[in-house]
Order: structure tokens, then C-alpha cells, then sequence
């Protein structure tokens, strides 16, 4: 991690409240906070459509666009927010097209991140950029990205709450949708964007790498744990921001990558819920009888 | 209810109906049936207002057909994607209560009220909080025509909702729509592979072919005569203890279109594939 071992080890045995004096603590709990309920929501739909897969390629097009702009000079927030969103425009107005087109897409996106290698390469801090932006590294967040996160969250959620309605009558019956007047296209791309903003600030905390973890993870362990739409949404922004702080929390006492922990909590949640329940099974098939 | 007037419909270059005319009065249940690519779901989409005609006119109960028309409910084929969806099948339902508006799907007192009316309907109140996941082909078939009904529509198109369903499925469905029919008095336009499961329901058949349609009684339409012309080749149509089989030479049609789906080959010799007795 980025942070001073010092630190971490004079700190190991505090209370929670000794963690929280930290202005770099403060900082990760609320930029964590605030795209873990991005994540949350914006992955419910993105599960729930079943395009997980567009969250990881956006992720991999970023890193082009975050290394791009540490070429550039400008902070590579604003270049990976400018390649996801080109990408998830761009998806969305392909469509049903990209669907059979697997080869085409895992090369594009291996592209992506050798185009990434490359920006790298020219830049000085090889090594450190490269496991911060691949990995993530939220205990490096500063309190001006912390209000970045927020306006975009915000944005995020915003666009997300006002195309809601229509974009769950397109998920779940795209035809009679398109019968009934609702463009599947236009949904499709203004999903994507959102999706693409999303992407971007969920790169921050946990890493290119690592978005499923925080934007699929919480929302496929929800969509397992309940089937109405909006316990599954508040569901899956809760498990994200629980997994997002309990992961932080532990890289804290720990001094173990904060990604790795969240990671390792997304997938022991994911993986409780998909186990069989031997009691429902029974039920349903007594109810059957 | 509907009115072609010399349509012509025209998809990717290819003209599917080439000057058609026909009328379906407002409570009819008309069967739509013709060979695979006959245009029996381009005919639903035009009447949805989905493919605008290239040529003539369409009118939905006396106005020109619009996407969004809310006196029209539609059930498209039944896709693979209902077998993974882990929302209850209530929610699935609900989902498509003023699904074009925008904002927070939240539902009202009168949106519930007509949930549970279509639900009511279809029988399939039961099922409401169970996950689409773990319903049978028939269950999903109800959920899918309980969709069609949100909003009281005056015609239902209904696009080949007899598929991958065994017999006796096919029978409880055609039997569904045929009471939902009766108590709302409402128009149902049917597509399907075989006309055998319908025969007790119907009131006319559409039969599609080449381009053109052939609309009456299935006594009338279904013979040899005009199914040949419809055809361009010589048909035969056998009547055998209430049940019609459409033969062209040795083959029996409707069984081949129903091959074509499995991807197997054109010419299976002829034999009965209504092997359950009473079927029809």
C-alpha cells in the first residue's frame, strides 16, 4: 500500500475510533462509500441484463484513457471517465451486433491495455501508476477526488433513478418494450454511459482489474438473496458498501491491499449465497406435490 | 378490429406480404399459421406498428397503426433469458406497468390493483413470489400473457406462444387464452406451427404463404384447393377423427415447418406427430 508502515503498525491494535483520525482513512470510507453505492445500484441492472461483461471491458478501455491522461497531464480520472464513456456509448449504439463478436472484443480490449503498457512506459513512476491503476489503491484518495466521486456518484445515480422504470421494462421484456413505445437503443446507450461513469469510479477504489468485484459481485449475491427489484437494489448497494468499508477496515489492521480484502469479501459472499439451501429445495418440491 | 388494405410489407429488401387485404372483427380469435419465414411475426410487428407497411394501409380499431397503441397487448416468444432471471414472477409482471415512463418503477394502489387482476386472470397468482427461475415453459407462458393483458388491451397479438410446449401445455395454454378471450371480450391474434392444438378455439385462421393470405373458416380455408394455390404446389389436406394434417406429396407440412426449428432436415416421411389421443 501506498501508506507509511510506521503508521499502520502504531496503529494496529487502536479502536476504530484511532482509525478514523486519519485524514487518508476519512477519505477511503467516504470515496468508498460513495462508489460502492454507485456500484451497487448501477450493477443491480447490469446483472440483471446480463451484461456483467460490458463493466469489464469498459474497465479495460479506462485504463487506456487513465494512462493516456497521465501522459497528458491531467488526472486520470478524467481520462479514464472519457474513454468509458466513449466505449459504453459506442456499445450501446452497436447492440445486439456485439453479442456473437467475443474474439473481436478480447482482442480490442487486450489492445486496450497494451496501448495502457505503452502511455506507461513514457511515464517515469512505471510501477506505482501502473498497480494503483490496475489494482486500485483507495487509501490514496484525497479529499478533492473524494468530492470528484461525489459529483459524478451523483450524476450517476441521478440518470440511473430517472431512466429506471423503462430501463427494467427493456431488461425484462425488450420486445413488448419496443411495442409499447420504449427505444431498447436509447436505453441501451444511456445505460452504458452510466455503466462507463460507474466504471470509472469504481476503478478507483478497487482497480481496473477488479471492478466486477465491487460493480457484479454485491448485485448477483443480492439477486440470489431476494427476488423483488427494490430490496434487491438497496440489497446490493448495501452489500457493496459493507464489503467496500469491512475490506478497508481489515487493510487497515491488517496492512494486507484493501482490493484484496474487498475482493475476498465480494467472492465469500457471493459464494454463500450460490451454495444450495437444502430447505427451500425441499419446500418448493413439497409445494409442488 | 384490424384492417389491411393493400399492405405490402418489405423487411431487409424481401417483400414478406405483397398487397394484402383482410379484416378481423373486435372479438375474434383468429390462429395465424403458414410456413417458417411466412411472415406471421412481421405481421404482428406491422400491426404493432413496429414495421410501417411499404405499401396500403393498417388500422387498429379505426385509427392508422401506432408503436405504444395501449389497446394493443403483445406477447412476444418466449426467450431463454426467463430461465436465469432470479426476480419473483410478480415483479416480473410488474415490471411492465408504465414501463415507457420514465422515473422510479414504483408501483401505485391502481398498479398493484391491475397486477393482481392480470395475475387473477391468468391464474397465476400463485406463482407470485416465485423466482421466474423456477417456473415450468407453461407457468412462463401465463407470466407472459398476464404481461399482455397489463392495461386492458382490446386485441391480444400473441406470437407462437405453443412452442417448445408439450401437448398437453399446448392444450392448457390455448385453453387460457380462449377463456381470457370469452371473459373480456376481447380480439386474439394466435401464431402458430400447428393447427390441430387450436381447432376447438378458433373462430377463423389467417393461413400465410408467398406473400399473400388466405382468411376464413377453417372448413373453408383449410382445403386442398386453396392451400395449394396459397402454396404454388399441390396440397393435400386429410381430415382424420377431428384432427386436419396438411400434406404436400408424402410430407406432412406443419410437421416439417416444426423440424426446421430443430435443425433437422427437410423430408422426414410422413406420420402422425399427434401421437397423444384427443389431443385436439
Amino acid at each position: 500500500m501506498m501508506v507509511p508502515v510506521t503508521i499502520i503498525t502504531s496503529t494496529r491494535t487502536k479502536p476504530i475510533r484511532a482509525m478514523l483520525e486519519y485524514d487518508f482513512m476519512r477519505s477511503a470510507f467516504a470515496a468508498a462509500a460513495i462508489v460502492a453505492l454507485v456500484s451497487g445500484a448501477v450493477g443491480y441492472f447490469l446483472v440483471l441484463r446480463g451484461q456483467t461483461f460490458a463493466g469489464h471491458a469498459l474497465a479495460h478501455v479506462g485504463f487506456t484513457g487513465a494512462t493516456g491522461a497521465f501522459l497528458l497531464g491531467v488526472a486520470p480520472l478524467w481520462g479514464m471517465v472519457a474513454t468509458t464513456m466513449i466505449a459504453g456509448i459506442g456499445m450501446g449504439l452497436m447492440g445486439e451486433r456485439l453479442a456473437q463478436r467475443d474474439v473481436a472484443i478480447g482482442i480490442v480490449l487486450a489492445l486496450a491495455l497494451g496501448i495502457g503498457l505503452l502511455f506507461l512506459h513514457f511515464f517515469a513512476t512505471f510501477a506505482t501508476q501502473a498497480t494503483a491503476l490496475l489494482f486500485g489503491n483507495v487509501l490514496a484518495v484525497d479529499t478533492a477526488t473524494v468530492w470528484t466521486l461525489l459529483g459524478l456518484g451523483v450524476v450517476c445515480l441521478v440518470a440511473l433513478a430517472v431512466i429506471s422504470r423503462p430501463l427494467l421494462f427493456a431488461s425484462l421484456q425488450p420486445e413488448l418494450a419496443e411495442a409499447k413505445g420504449v427505444s431498447l437503443r436509447l436505453y441501451s446507450v444511456l445505460f452504458l454511459a452510466i455503466v462507463a461513469l460507474a466504471t470509472a469510479e469504481c476503478a478507483q477504489i478497487v482497480g481496473v482489474l477488479l471492478v466486477f468485484t465491487l460493480m457484479v459481485g454485491p448485485a448477483a449475491s443480492a439477486q440470489r438473496l431476494t427476488s423483488s427489484v427494490g430490496k434487491g437494489l438497496l440489497l446490493s448497494a448495501s452489500l457493496a458498501l459493507a464489503e467496500a468499508w469491512l475490506g478497508i477496515t481489515l487493510a487497515f489492521y491488517t496492512d494486507w491491499p484493501s482490493s484484496f480484502w474487498i475482493t475476498a469479501l465480494s467472492a465469500g459472499v457471493y459464494l454463500a449465497t450460490a451454495l444450495p439451501r437444502p430447505s427451500s429445495t425441499l419446500r418448493r418440491q413439497a409445494a409442488r406435490r | 378490429m384490424i384492417k389491411f388494405q393493400n399492405v405490402s410489407l418489405v423487411l431487409g429488401g424481401r417483400t414478406v406480404l405483397s398487397d394484402v387485404s383482410f379484416e378481423i372483427s373486435p372479438t375474434e380469435f383468429v390462429g395465424v399459421l403458414g410456413p417458417n419465414g411466412a411472415g406471421k411475426t412481421t405481421l404482428m410487428r406491422a400491426v404493432l406498428g413496429l414495421i410501417p407497411p411499404a405499401q396500403g394501409s393498417i388500422a387498429i380499431l379505426g385509427k392508422p397503426a401506432i408503436r405504444g397503441n395501449p389497446a394493443v397487448g403483445y406477447m412476444p416468444q418466449l426467450r431463454g433469458q426467463m430461465a436465469h432471471l432470479r426476480l419473483s414472477c410478480r415483479d416480473f409482471v410488474a415490471g411492465v406497468v408504465n414501463g415507457y415512463r420514465l422515473g422510479l418503477p414504483v408501483l401505485g394502489k391502481a398498479d398493484h390493483a391491475e397486477i393482481d387482476r392480470v395475475l387473477d386472470l391468468v391464474g397465476a397468482r400463485s406463482l407470485a413470489r416465485r423466482p421466474v427461475a423456477e417456473t415450468s415453459g407453461g407457468e412462463r407462458q401465463r407470466l407472459l400473457l398476464a404481461q399482455a393483458l397489463i392495461g386492458k388491451p382490446r386485441l391480444l397479438l400473441l406470437d407462437e406462444p405453443l412452442i417448445s410446449l408439450d401437448p398437453h401445455h399446448q392444450r392448457s395454454v390455448i385453453e387460457l387464452v380462449k377463456s381470457v378471450q370469452t371473459e373480456l371480450g376481447i380480439g386474439v391474434l394466435l401464431s402458430a406451427h400447428e393447427l390441430n392444438p387450436l381447432l376447438g378455439a378458433l373462430d377463423r385462421v389467417m393461413y400465410l404463404a408467398r406473400g399473400q393470405v388466405a382468411l376464413g373458416n377453417v372448413d373453408d380455408v383449410i382445403t386442398g384447393p386453396v392451400l395449394s394455390q396459397l402454396y404454388g404446389s399441390e396440397i393435400d389436406v386429410v381430415r382424420l377423427k377431428g384432427r386436419i394434417f396438411v400434406m404436400s406429396g408424402r410430407y406432412d407440412v406443419e410437421h416439417d415447418e416444426h423440424r426446421h426449428d430443430d435443425g433437422a432436415g427437410h423430408h422426414h416421411h410422413q406420420h402422425s406427430h399427434q401421437t397423444h389421443p384427443g389431443d385436439a
